[in-house]
């Protein structure tokens, strides 16, 4: 079987397992070409039946303003559910506070309103489109990870996964993080947008913007950015690998305006898709302190 | 085309596992420079000259404290050939629960041993646990080499010692290839080395990328397993009723005459879905969802299988287990045994034997199987299971037991 066929009926037998051992299942909505992919997937695995699963998008509020035009668009058309849960709204009701400082940014902050949400709407499983090649912490994943009642990954009791059986079976208020696209890589996923001819959000194409360098990386400018007196903005060709907020995702410089032209790009990228992730540059280990806490 | 290759490579810290897998993803350009910088200036930092690779996979805090693997991770790399999808195994004797782990999803497993030191006690385990789990080859990586001067002699000391360990399992020979090389300095990886002229297999890369892997089982019989049913609202689906679910092993077409299970009943397949895209036939491996001529009522773990081809039916089995868990097997005790998509309660009647796999020795009757163990046992389920032998079909062939205590998956088990 073609490698991409043989991810595919993987996913797909991934995703059908969640509709089948869980009651109350969503799948986290980044709006980025990961959960693209999920959502498409999850159409495939159920075509002609709707998709069991409501979407749910954990709003920063620091979103790049075209992505959040193609979420809606996305949604409508997919014929799913979207639940949005604010970072925004809980830091207006003081369950958060605001980061300070230079740096200040709103990923740490997701992590509340993310576990808020799965409490609120009572979810027992979440499927999201995090891939094992994407950072070290997240090569120990399983395809279906328990968290505890407060929403913890705990690395050391995760349970075996033997052969392609899974085991969700799980007490009260524990849920389950399930990441069907866990085997592919970032090439496997453009390649598979490539052949399914999916759309997604426009920042992944080569664009002009407004940015700014800081620590080597190529930021955004945006109203979530204030820049300190010695930066100044200026006009470049970027795009963007992955979409985050704009408050910790930086662009590369690229001519890239296609997917083939992507697909070329990757294959001869000398840097690796999060290395454009000042959200995991904090430490060594900051996704995997994050993921302890209950990050995506 | 190009496939998937699965590999569980495993090995002890100082066989150089990290460095075979850092040089396959160097040698495959799938190691981007920030990385490598990444790689080069956090083993600095804990007062490392070179690279140290085993930073790649060991990802976790405790793992880089203590410079240990505790958990299987999961690396990738391609060529233009294949995709290939490496299980990292830790090599101590106290994880062969996660040896068992990553060989379950691998086609292939690569024993990597130090050359000065030959085969330890857990490369025989590793290499028993490859065989129970009937992986199609075993590569058996004699690394080091440059540090016994590239020694003819001693290579053969090693291949010898397994050899004739595999003769005594009963381990075909032809799956057993054994490649010496350097992983640290690049000796037969991608290229033949110059420092091994005796050598007259091909680089390790090489093997892998040409190794047979054509799923051997589409020619087994047909095996599907109900794994959700798909009913529509759409008007123009109004009557639709699939039988979603992966075929374990076998070809089906539409037309073919069918019979399910546990009820029976004979029917003739109607449709065929392929991710909403209607096919004429569809083959093992594949996500698909089945229609049938007749209105039967099938439901979750149903299985779905030729007319003539009909699995085993029983309630008791005897299945060589490997125990997962830090609770020990309870004899006689209820546990919830996972079969494919299907679970039923079980008790394990009778641990018959505890097998040593380092020396091939059995220990007769008994009365428990703790963490690590291998024993063969008896098995009895509250209703039928339809099985087939592992050795005949690996989807059908295994299970794993779940303790509902506790929900943890506590073992995994091979129908003999």
């Amino acid at each position: 079987m073609n490698y991409l066929k043989e991810l595919e009926s993987e996913a797909i037998y991934i995703i059908r397992e969640v509709a089948a051992q869980f009651e109350h299942a969503a799948i986290l909505f980044s709006c980025g070409k990961d959960s693209i992919t999920i959502s498409h997937l999850a159409r495939k695995a159920f075509f002609p039946a709707a998709i069991p699963f409501p979407l749910v998008h954990i709003d920063t509020g620091h979103n790049f303003p075209e992505v959040l035009v193609f979420r809606d668009t996305f949604v409508q058309e997919l014929g799913a559910k979207l639940i949005v849960g604010s970072v925004q709204e809980a830091i207006d009701n003081g369950e958060i506070h605001e980061q300070s400082g230079k740096y200040a940014s709103r990923n740490t902050l997701q992590t509340h309103v993310l576990l808020k949400t799965i409490e609120q709407y009572g979810f027992d499983a979440c499927i999201g489109g995090a891939r094992r090649d994407e950072e070290k912490a997240r090569a120990k994943e399983r395809f279906f990870s328990v968290r505890n009642d407060f929403g913890q990954w705990d690395v050391k009791r995760q349970r075996p996964e033997l052969f392609d059986m899974l085991n969700g079976k799980i007490r009260k208020s524990e849920n389950v993080r399930v990441f069907p696209i866990s085997n592919w890589t970032e090439l496997d996923v453009w390649n598979y947008i490539k052949q399914e001819k999916l759309a997604i959000p426009s920042i992944y194409f080569s664009h002009i913007r407004s940015t700014f360098v800081r620590d080597n990386f190529i930021w955004p400018v945006s109203d979530f950015v204030p820049l300190t007196v010695d930066e100044k903005a200026d006009i470049r060709q970027v795009r963007f690998r992955t979409v985050g907020d704009m408050s910790c995702t930086a662009a590369i410089e690229s001519s890239a305006s296609t997917v083939d032209e992507i697909i070329h790009e990757t294959e001869n990228a000398q840097t690796s898709e999060r290395g454009a992730r000042i959200d995991d540059k904090w430490s060594e280990a900051a996704m995997e302190l994050r993921k302890v806490q209950g990050y995506f | 085309m190009k496939q998937v290759l699965r590999i569980a490579i495993t090995g002890n810290v100082d066989d150089g596992k990290s460095t075979l897998i850092g040089r396959l993803l160097y040698e495959t350009k799938s190691l981007p420079a920030d990385k490598v910088e990444d790689l080069i200036r956090v083993s600095k930092r804990r007062g490392f000259d070179s690279p140290d690779f085993s930073l790649l996979t060991d990802g976790l805090l405790a793992e880089r404290e203590q410079g240990i693997t505790i958990d299987v991770a999961h690396v990738y790399f391609q060529t233009p050939q294949r995709k290939f999808i490496v299980a990292d195994t830790p090599g101590h004797e106290q994880y062969t629960r996660n040896m068992v782990t990553g060989a379950s999803t691998s086609n292939v497993a690569l024993i990597l041993i130090d050359a000065r030191n030959g085969s330890l006690l857990q490369t025989y385990r590793h290499f028993f646990i490859s065989h129970i789990l009937r992986l199609s080859t075993v590569f058996v990586c004699v690394n080091k080499m440059d540090l016994v001067d590239y020694s003819e002699t001693r290579f053969g000391e090693i291949v010898d010692s397994l050899f004739s360990f595999a003769q005594r399992l009963g381990f075909p020979s032809e799956k057993l290839i054994f490649v010496p090389l350097s992983a640290s300095l690049g000796d037969n990886i991608t290229t033949i080395s110059q420092n091994m002229s005796w050598y007259k297999g091909k680089p390790i890369l090489e093997l892998l990328e040409t190794l047979d892997i054509e799923s051997s089982r589409n020619a087994q019989l047909f095996r599907f397993q109900v794994q959700h049913v798909l009913r529509s609202k759409l008007p123009e689906y109004h009557d639709y009723r699939g039988y979603a679910g992966k075929i374990a092993s076998g070809k089906i077409s539409v037309g073919d005459a069918v019979t399910i299970l546990p009820s029976q009943f004979t029917t003739n397949i109607s449709g065929i879905d392929f991710a909403g895209t209607e096919v004429q036939s569809a083959q093992a491996g594949e996500s698909v969802s089945i229609r049938l001529e007749k209105d039967l009522d099938l439901s979750r773990g149903d299985m779905i299988v030729k007319e003539n081809d009909l699995p085993t039916i029983s309630r008791t089995v005897e299945a060589r287990v490997c125990w997962l868990n830090e609770r020990p097997a309870k004899l006689r005790s209820r546990y919830l045994l996972q079969h494919g998509v299907r679970r039923i309660l079980a008790k394990i009647d009778q641990v018959k034997s505890v097998i040593h796999p380092e020396l091939l020795e059995e220990k007769q009757d008994s009365e428990s199987l703790s963490l690590n163990d291998i024993g063969d046992t008896i098995i009895t389920t509250a209703t039928e299971l339809f099985y087939d032998p592992y050795e005949k079909n690996k989807s059908t062939g295994a299970f794993i037991l779940i303790d509902e205590s506790t929900n943890d998956t506590v073992a995994v088990g091979v129908i003999i």
